[in-house]
């Protein structure tokens, strides 16, 4: 096994480390913020890590290639998709989670 | 390196099935575009990881890449829409 194929099977296995830390959130977490904040970051650096990983195992070519673009758009996409949901969250009034001692 | 992508293919659609329960019963049409967006994410590496199984990924990258703007457009437009109902 040669260093690219390490590299590759380091970088995917983080990816997938991040996808499901973030899915955990996504269940787990007690209102929309939390859970966008959860989603919002984890799944971006998990599927930075993941697509680099792919193209390690691709190597140089015009698919590797391609597989670098789809990384670098996602890394810009998947923010500004959060930004816009919470936007529209807040703007229709969705309320924050507060503990239980703080609401009283 | 096939046994490989084939175990992380499984898994990431294990998550997908995780996920799923946020669309289905998350309260809220926010929430529910929240995690349909982290499905699409999770759905491109798996189309990127078929192309690996099936030696054509030449092939599955466009759908891919095509796969990754979609689900962008989508998550904007469902926002933006969301924003103006109030």
């Amino acid at each position: 096994m040669d260093v690219l194929s390490l590299l590759s099977i380091l970088f995917v296995l983080g990816g997938l480390f991040f996808f499901a830390t973030a899915t955990i959130g996504l269940l787990r977490f007690p209102d929309f913020f939390a859970r966008l904040h959860a989603t919002g970051k984890g799944d971006t650096l998990a599927v930075f890590l993941c697509l680099i990983g792919l193209a390690f195992h691709e190597g140089i070519s015009l698919t590797g290639l391609k597989i670098v673009f789809i990384a670098v758009f996602m890394f810009l996409a998947q923010p500004t998709a959060t930004h816009a949901i919470s936007r529209a969250g807040i703007k229709s009034g969705l309320q924050y989670w507060k503990k239980k001692e703080d609401s009283e | 390196m096939n046994g490989f992508f084939l175990v992380v293919g499984l898994i990431l659609c294990f998550l997908v099935f995780l996920v799923l329960y946020r669309v289905i019963f998350g309260p809220g049409v926010f929430n529910r575009i929240a995690a349909i967006s982290a499905i699409g994410t999770k759905t491109l590496i798996i189309l990127l990881i078929m192309g690996f199984l099936y030696n054509r990924v030449e092939m599955f990258v466009d759908i891919s890449m095509v796969y990754a703007l979609l689900n962008f457009i989508g998550c904007i437009a469902a926002a933006k829409y969301l924003e103006m109902e109030k």
